[in-house]
This record gives structure tokens, C-alpha cells and sequence, in this order.
């Protein structure tokens, strides 16, 4: 099976260490994957919230573009989405094709325009269900080298992967995560806020209140004993590593902790370089600690 | 056959068509007047007249009054389904001297006013329909009702309080009664509860005794761990197959001692009392609680060494002195015969575990409204006092009412119980602990005689109520204040901002359900259910204890959610319902049967195994096939089945079917 790789717009930027690490991780796991070919951006929520129509046909796109690249292998085609607000959009734009007929022939009409056409082919899926219910978690303990034992992790999921689709996890309360990292050694943080709100654009818009959704998840995490967060998605991560010192500042508490890509994580248990897994980029540093080799 | 009724009418049909208004109900979507018009161009049609209300008093003498003046011998009338009034109509027409079978309705109701937008569209429809009916009716013949005896006994399914109150009700009348419960125990829900709302009388002090008399009655057969496993027959004559499941202990010798379960191998109890909801342990040999009927123990084959293991000390038989212990019991099959049947299966409670924010089974002290039945009781797992599962008494306890109702991810309707009940477990809490309580509610809906008074003596009592649907049952604190304890998170809609309340104790308010098994069960007693698995009442308003099968009622929260008055007022009706059958003496049944043309008939057998009441027979010497009228239901599949067309069914000919086909087709 080769994946149809959709990094989206904020694994190139802000979310690069994600890109870089979860290419790495899937090499080692020896996962195949081919980039979209001239892939767009999906979108996201915010185009959603301005004109919907078009927003649709933005995510759309993507799904035709990796149909027509995928077909010809005579394989389903399945397209790795690992930036939560894409693998979003894109069920979306799926469930518009699937259940409103007016909405299909206006997606239709607008990838037309475009030399387009999707049949609805694709399945988009996300790395975690990719780990867990595809390799599966014996191969992940076999490639293990480095194992994170006495690491205690707190996976934070996010609101988009599980709701409202819970297509390959619980909606309230997601395992996967945990299951990985666990596979490879480290402990998880058994907490009720793996899906509660970051804080999403909000930390952008309205820093206040943003920012305050954040500071609520760091400080249970730290407040349980976690090492580090481990994170699926490029604007949580952000959100929760970038505004630590506004945190501290604003709320008069520090709430200081690594906040990683699971991927990362995995790419530690692996064997692989700081570098191949992006590790400098972070603005808190983090380091498996010696005591958890 | 003869051709008519009243021997006046021999010659070519006279018919009169009735066109009803049904109010607006019709006369919205059909234009009434046209149709009318119409039918009197229709062969054989002597007067076509329409009306307000065909079915009122007026209605039917119009009809009985054009059948002297007209000397008509055939009636059509258009309304509503023949469910509704058929049974009104033949009756107007046998009033008038006429076969009652010279009769024919057609539904332009239920079939075309109700679900045609077009007004022109259902006027066409209801043409045809009336045309279709017209030509059915001129080959209608005169058919005689037969009149078969009542078996005076009544079965009763379920022994909760519906079933015991249905049961007392008819054995008082001098009538037998067999009761079926599937438990150990008759006593069903109310035997868990501590006290009934809203007058707080104590639950068992009310209940127990009336399942002593049903032991005790001699006209009440009590067969408890048992169920219904097959149903035969009609009303007035059920053929029921009971299977009695071995309880390893001899109902008739055992008289309660509990010695045995002193002398079990198992020092400890270790199994999950599922009397208590699990908050208790049981042994393998056990009674559910002190009070059960018929006070006779019970062996759990799954958790017994020697049923499971085949290997045990047996030190219970050796303890009885009775030598009741029968470890060789077989599951029993009996046969019984009923008049009339009774269902009051009752209802189970909602698994909180669908809604996982609530905490159920993640937290320790989230309880159901349930379980929190049997801390409060003082012959529950704690002897009434109010100790967590953490073994902490609460200072603080919320409870979130509608879990599991009013919600359209889970049940849309309300369960009508459970704002009155967690107002008296809001109370029982605060008298018990002295707790502060907190009560979580949608809007309280409490319609009942004394009901908002008490909901007023609640609010007195200085129990909060928090406006707004619970979001979440959480661990993470904010505050120090909150370490330690499940925080309520809730958007308190009076104050108009979300709110955290952190308590030491959640009460999950859930709502009622249908049995699992309530589609199988509405199978075998041939009764329909709504979507949500409630079994469906004959008519929402004016038959709420009949079913669509005749001689078989409902009792209690089978039809739907019901309190406890509500559940002994419908008990009450359906016991007056059997009885109202069983004394009239008997039944008439529809003359619908099947009949075999002895001329046609090549004696080929097809018929017989198809027919599911074994009402066919094969006479050998005449080599055709014979139905048993008494035992033929009138399902039409030996007419489907013969090969040659010598299966017919009265009511149902070939040529009547066709002619009817024929109307509608050749008017569209």
C-alpha cells in the first residue's frame, strides 16, 4: 500500500517538525507514501465560516487530484492526513458528497471547471489509525530500540479527529495515541482532557480567552505528573508550546512542558536523530530524560 | 351459498355509497362532493350521499334509513381505516335487516387524506378507491359469524407491580389466573425502591404484602423463572407453552430457611447481587432479598461448583432438611390454556455508560438513580446508609436528571418518572446525609396529584435546582476547592453562564427503555411496537389497554414509561378488560376462513404444511384436502399456495379481489 501523502499547509510551516518526523517514522516502518501532486489548502474552519460552497470545492480538490493520481495503481486509495483540521475538512467535504445531493452537483460543477471529477474513491485516514489498526502495534514494539520506559506522557488528541467523526477512535475518550506510545515503552496519563479545546484560532483572536483554554490543559498535565504532550495536530501544538511565558505572566502559575508530535516521541523510541525528527525546532526544549532508558 | 341476507334482495345489486367528511380530516384533501357525485355514476349504485360524520349516530341511521326507503342490498361506505369502523358500519347494516358482510369500506382517511398534499390528486384517489370498492361489493355474499367459547383463564406476563395488581384484581372476581415472571421473585422495580413519591410511603411496606396474597390466593398460579416461550391460538382460546427454568431446588419443599446458603462452600459471597445492582455480593445459592415471592432460593448454574465444575462438597443439601436441593433439575416445558392474556413486562433503566461525559463506570462515585434505590433502603447493601463506594459519606451530591432522555443522541422522549424520582432521592439524600444536593434539570415536569407540592416542599427544603443540561462529569480542578472532587460542569441558563459545581457524589437520573427482548416478546404475542420497542396500545386515547391482537392488554410500563399510580390505574383497566371478554362466554370470530372446492381439489397436499395452524387435514377417502374452520385464522396462504384455485377464502374470493382491482384500475 502506497499512501497518498496530504501534509497540508501548516506541516511546511509552522508545524514542520510533524512533516519531518512522521516521514521519518514511516520510513523506518517502511510505509510508503507519494505526495498529492500540486495539493491546496483544505481550507480549514475558517474558510468554512466564510463561504461554504467554496470552501467545499477547496477541500474537494484535494480529494480528486489524489483519485486521479491514486486510480491508476487499480488499488483504493487511501490518503494520509496528519494535520487534525485537514483530516476534518476533508470527511466534510466526503459526507456533503455522500448525503447533499445540491451540494454534489455544485462540487461537481466546480471541479469540472477545474478538468476535474470525483467518484468518491478515497478514504482519508490518519496516521494513528494507520499505526494502530494497519501496522499494528506488535511491528511498532519491534522497531523499537530505544523504549521511553518511565516517560510519562499526557496524549492530547484534540477536538478534530473524533469529533464529530469517530471514525477509528472513541468520540470522548481517545486511545490511540496512548497505545502507540505505550507499545514503545512510554506511560500515559490516564485524564479527562485529551479532547477538551485548545483554544484553536481563538488563542489568535481573542488571546484571553484562547489562551486561558490552553493554560487549563498544561496545568492538568503537569498537575498529573506528565513529562511531556504529546500532540496530533500542528495548531494544538502551537497553542500549547508557544505562549507558556504569556501563560505564566497572565495566570501567575507556571505551566512549563515539552509539547511534542507523538511522532516525535515514536522517532526517539526508533533510534532516529534529533534532527530527522525536527527536534530543534521546539521552543521548549525536550530530551528523553536518562532515567527513562 | 345463499346470495343474500334477507332473501329480499336476490336480484342485481342496489347499492348505496357514503362519502364521510371525517370533519376536515378528509375534506381537506378530498373534495368530498365530487366523489360523491361521481359514485352515483358508478353500475349498480342506487343513492351516493356524503356526510360529516358517517360513524355518528345520524351517520348510521342515514344509511339504515336509505336501506328501507331504497330497498338496498349492498353498502359501500368511504372513511376511515376499517381497523377504526368497520365493525360500527356492519352493525348499522345489520340493523337494517342486512347481511352485515354486504358491507365494504374503503379508506380514504389513513390511505388518501393523510398522506396526499394535492387536494385534486387525493380527490382522484379517492375515486378510485370508491370505484374499486363499489365492484367488490356487488359480489359480496352473506356470511354468518361463529360464536366459539371463552376459556375463563387469564395468563399474566410479568409479575412487577402491573402484573400483581392485574393479577389480585381478576383472581378477586373468582377467575384464575396464571402468572409468568422470568425473575426468581415476583416484585419487578418497585421491590428495589425505598419510598414512592410523592406521599414517601415506604415502597415495601405497600408491595409486600400484595405479593404475599398473590402467593397466597387460590385462585393465582404463580410461576416465577419462568417464561412464555410460544403462543397459539385466539382470543378466548390461547394454547401458551411455558418453560419453567430449573432453579436446582424444589419450589415445593423449600420453605425459605436459607440454611443453605449459610452452608454453601463459598464462605464469602463474591458474585454480583444483581437484586442490589452489583452494590452487594451473593453466593451461588441465593434469594434476592428477604421478602421475595415465592421465598424460595435459587442456584445460579454459572457460578455453583457443582453445576459448573461438577465437582462441590454440596454441603447446601446436606444443610436442607428438606431435601429440596435438586441438582438434576431439568428445564420444564408446560402447556396451559388462557381466554385472555395479559402483558406487563415492564421496562429496564438507561445504561449510562452511552453517555461517557457523565463519568459512569469511569468515576467510582457516579451512581445510577437505581443503584442510589438500594443505598437509601434500609435493606440494602449499606442497611440505609448513605456510604460511597470509596467508603466516604458525601457532603455534596448532584443529580443530573434526563441521562438518557430527551437527549436525540439517545432517546428522544421523556421517561415522565424521573424528575418526580430524583426529587425524592434529593430528599431521602439530604434527610440521610445531610448532604447538600443539587439537582440538574431540563425544566421539571412534575404533573401528578400532590406532585408540584412536593416539588414546592423541595425547594423549601433548600435542595438547589440548577437550570441547564449537564455538559460534563470531570476530574480536573480548577481551584483548591475542587481537588478531590468531581466537578459538574453545567451552563446554568436562569444565571446565563456556565458553572462548576464540585460535589463528592453524581446520581445519574436515567431513563426508562424498553426491554431488550420487547421485540421478540411483541412477536410472540402477534402485539406491534413503536421505534423505541414500547408495545403499541390499540388506540392512544380510547382503547389504551387493548392491543391490535384480540384478548391480549397491557399493563404498566411495557406501553410506555409510566409511574407507579399510572402503571396500577392501567393494570386495573386491562384486568376489567380480560374480565369484560371471559364473562361474556364467548367470542365471534371472523367469518373469514378458508374453504376448499371438493370439485377442484386434486388432493395434492401443497396446502397442508404451509398452513402455520395445522387447520388442514387430508381426507383419504375423498382425496381432498379439509380446512377446520375453528382452527383456520383466515391468513390466506393455502389460497396462495393451491395449485389448481380450489383454496378460497371467504371475504377474500378470487373474483372479488379481482373485481376490486378491476374498479381502481379501470377508473385510473
Amino acid at each position: 500500500m502506497t499512501y497518498l501523502y496530504y501534509p497540508g499547509c501548516s506541516l511546511k510551516g509552522t508545524g514542520k517538525a510533524y512533516d519531518e518526523s512522521l516521514l521519518a517514522v514511516m520510513k523506518k516502518l517502511g510505509v510508503e507514501q507519494q505526495e498529492i501532486d500540486d495539493w491546496n489548502c483544505c481550507g480549514a474552519t475558517a474558510y468554512m465560516a466564510v463561504d461554504q460552497d467554496r470552501a467545499y470545492a477547496l477541500a474537494s480538490r484535494n480529494l480528486a487530484l489524489a483519485e486521479a493520481q491514486g486510480r491508476p495503481n487499480g488499488k483504493p486509495v487511501e490518503v494520509l492526513t496528519p494535520c487534525n483540521a485537514c483530516y476534518l475538512v476533508l470527511l466534510k467535504a466526503q459526507k456533503r458528497l455522500e448525503e447533499d445531493a445540491l451540494g454534489k452537483r455544485k462540487l461537481a460543477g466546480a471541479l469540472e471547471s477545474a478538468g476535474l471529477n470525483y467518484e468518491g474513491k478515497v478514504s482519508v485516514r490518519h496516521p494513528l489509525d494507520i499505526f494502530v489498526n494497519e501496522l499494528g502495534l506488535d511491528a511498532l514494539k519491534e522497531k523499537t530500540v530505544n523504549p521511553l520506559n518511565g516517560l510519562k506522557v499526557a496524549c492530547y488528541y484534540g477536538c478534530q479527529i473524533v469529533r464529530p467523526y469517530s471514525t477509528f477512535d472513541d468520540q470522548y475518550d481517545p486511545v490511540a495515541m496512548d497505545q502507540v506510545l505505550e507499545a514503545m515503552g512510554a506511560e500515559t496519563l490516564k485524564w479527562p482532557l485529551k479532547t477538551r479545546c485548545c483554544g484553536g484560532s481563538m488563542t489568535g483572536t481573542i488571546p484571553e480567552v484562547g489562551m486561558r483554554l490552553s493554560f487549563i490543559i498544561l496545568k492538568e498535565a503537569k498537575k498529573r505528573g506528565a513529562d511531556v504532550i504529546a500532540t496530533a495536530c500542528p495548531l494544538c501544538q502551537f497553542n500549547l508550546e508557544c505562549y507558556q511565558n504569556e501563560m505564566r505572566e497572565e495566570f501567575g502559575e507556571a505551566v512549563d512542558i515539552p509539547v511534542v508530535y507523538f511522532s516525535q516521541l515514536m522517532g526517539k523510541a526508533m533510534g532516529l536523530s534529533d534532527r530527522e525528527l525536527g527536534m530543534q525546532r521546539l521552543f521548549v526544549p525536550f530530551a528523553v530524560p536518562a532515567a527513562s532508558k | 351459498m345463499s346470495n343474500n341476507g334477507n332473501g329480499r334482495t336476490n336480484g342485481s345489486p342496489r347499492i348505496g355509497v357514503y362519502i364521510c367528511h371525517c370533519g376536515i380530516n378528509i375534506a381537506a384533501k378530498v373534495d368530498v362532493e365530487r366523489v360523491t357525485r361521481f359514485a352515483e355514476t358508478l353500475p349498480g349504485v342506487v343513492v351516493s350521499k356524503e356526510y360529516k360524520f358517517m360513524c355518528s349516530d345520524p351517520g348510521q341511521e342515514l344509511i339504515q334509513k336509505d336501506i328501507r326507503e331504497h330497498d338496498l342490498n349492498r353498502i359501500v361506505v368511504a372513511s376511515c381505516s376499517p381497523l377504526m369502523h368497520e365493525e360500527t358500519f356492519r352493525k348499522a347494516t345489520a340493523n337494517a335487516g342486512l347481511n352485515p358482510f354486504y358491507f365494504q369500506m374503503a379508506n380514504i382517511r389513513e390511505h388518501v387524506s393523510w398522506v396526499t398534499k394535492d387536494k385534486d390528486l387525493g380527490t382522484e384517489k379517492a375515486k378510485a378507491l370508491v370505484a374499486g370498492a363499489v365492484r367488490r361489493v356487488s359480489l359480496h355474499q352473506a356470511l354468518e359469524k361463529k360464536r366459539v367459547d371463552v376459556h375463563p383463564d387469564v395468563l399474566i406476563v410479568g409479575g412487577g407491580i402491573a402484573g400483581i395488581h392485574a393479577a389480585l384484581t381478576i383472581a378477586n372476581s373468582g377467575r384464575k389466573v396464571l402468572l409468568v415472571e422470568r425473575e426468581p421473585t415476583i416484585g419487578g422495580h418497585m421491590a428495589m425502591f425505598d419510598k414512592t413519591f410523592p406521599t414517601l410511603d415506604c415502597a415495601a411496606c405497600i408491595l409486600t404484602p400484595k405479593m404475599s396474597q398473590v402467593k397466597d390466593h387460590p385462585n393465582i398460579t404463580l410461576w416465577s423463572y419462568s417464561e412464555v416461550t410460544k403462543v397459539d391460538g385466539f382470543a378466548g382460546n390461547f394454547t401458551i407453552q411455558v418453560t419453567r427454568k430449573p432453579r436446582y431446588v424444589n419450589e415445593d419443599e423449600c420453605v425459605g430457611c436459607m440454611l443453605c446458603i449459610d452452608s454453601c462452600v463459598y464462605k464469602q459471597a463474591r458474585v454480583d447481587d444483581e437484586f442490589n445492582q452489583g452494590l452487594s455480593k451473593r453466593k451461588p445459592i441465593y434469594i434476592p432479598f428477604p421478602q421475595a415471592t415465592p421465598p424460595v432460593v435459587v442456584i445460579d448454574p454459572e457460578t455453583c461448583m457443582q453445576l459448573s465444575k461438577g465437582k462441590c462438597k454440596q454441603l447446601c443439601a446436606e444443610a436442607c432438611e428438606k431435601h429440596a436441593i435438586d441438582f438434576n433439575q431439568k428445564e420444564e416445558v408446560i402447556e396451559v390454556q388462557a381466554g385472555a392474556i395479559i402483558l406487563a413486562t415492564g421496562f429496564k433503566t438507561f445504561n449510562p455508560m452511552r453517555i461517557p461525559e457523565y463519568g459512569y463506570g469511569r468515576y467510582l462515585n457516579v451512581y445510577t438513580s437505581l443503584e442510589v434505590e438500594r443505598l437509601v433502603n434500609a435493606s440494602g447493601p449499606t442497611g440505609g446508609e448513605v456510604v460511597l463506594r470509596d467508603g466516604s459519606k458525601p457532603k455534596s451530591i448532584a443529580i443530573i436528571h434526563c441521562v438518557g432522555s430527551r437527549d436525540h443522541k439517545t432517546n428522544k422522549y421523556c421517561s415522565r418518572v424521573c424528575c418526580m424520582y430524583s426529587l425524592k432521592l434529593a430528599h431521602l439524600m439530604k434527610e440521610r446525609s445531610n448532604a447538600e444536593v443539587y439537582n440538574f434539570y431540563i425544566d421539571m415536569r412534575t404533573p401528578g396529584k400532590g406532585y408540584e407540592e412536593f416539588y414546592d416542599k423541595l425547594l423549601e427544603e433548600g435542595t438547589h435546582f440548577i437550570r441547564g443540561r449537564v455538559a460534563e462529569v470531570t476530574d480536573w480542578a480548577l481551584t483548591d476547592a475542587e481537588e478531590g472532587k468531581m466537578i459538574v460542569r453545567v451552563e446554568d441558563t436562569l444565571v446565563g453562564m456556565p458553572r462548576r459545581i464540585p460535589v463528592d457524589m453524581v446520581i445519574l437520573s436515567v431513563g426508562l427503555e424498553a426491554q431488550p427482548d420487547a421485540d421478540d416478546v411483541r412477536r410472540l404475542f402477534g402485539v406491534s411496537c413503536s421505534k423505541q420497542g414500547w408495545f403499541t396500545e390499540r388506540h392512544p386515547k380510547l382503547a389504551p389497554v387493548s392491543t391490535a391482537t384480540d384478548g391480549v392488554f397491557l399493563a404498566g410500563a411495557c406501553q410506555g414509561p409510566k409511574d407507579i399510580p399510572d402503571t396500577v390505574a392501567q393494570a386495573g383497566a386491562a384486568a376489567a378488560e380480560a374480565l369484560a371478554m371471559i364473562d361474556k362466554g364467548f367470542v365471534e370470530l371472523e367469518p373469514n376462513t378458508a374453504f376448499i372446492d371438493e370439485e377442484v381439489c386434486s388432493g395434492c397436499k401443497s396446502c397442508i404444511p404451509m398452513c402455520p395452524y395445522t387447520a388442514i387435514k387430508r381426507d383419504d377417502e375423498k382425496k381432498v384436502a379439509v380446512i377446520n374452520e375453528a382452527l383456520c385464522k383466515g391468513c390466506g396462504t393455502c389460497v396462495a399456495t393451491c395449485p389448481s384455485g380450489a383454496a378460497q377464502q371467504n371475504l377474500f374470493l378470487d373474483e372479488q379481489i379481482y373485481e376490486e382491482i378491476e374498479g381502481v384500475l379501470n377508473y385510473v
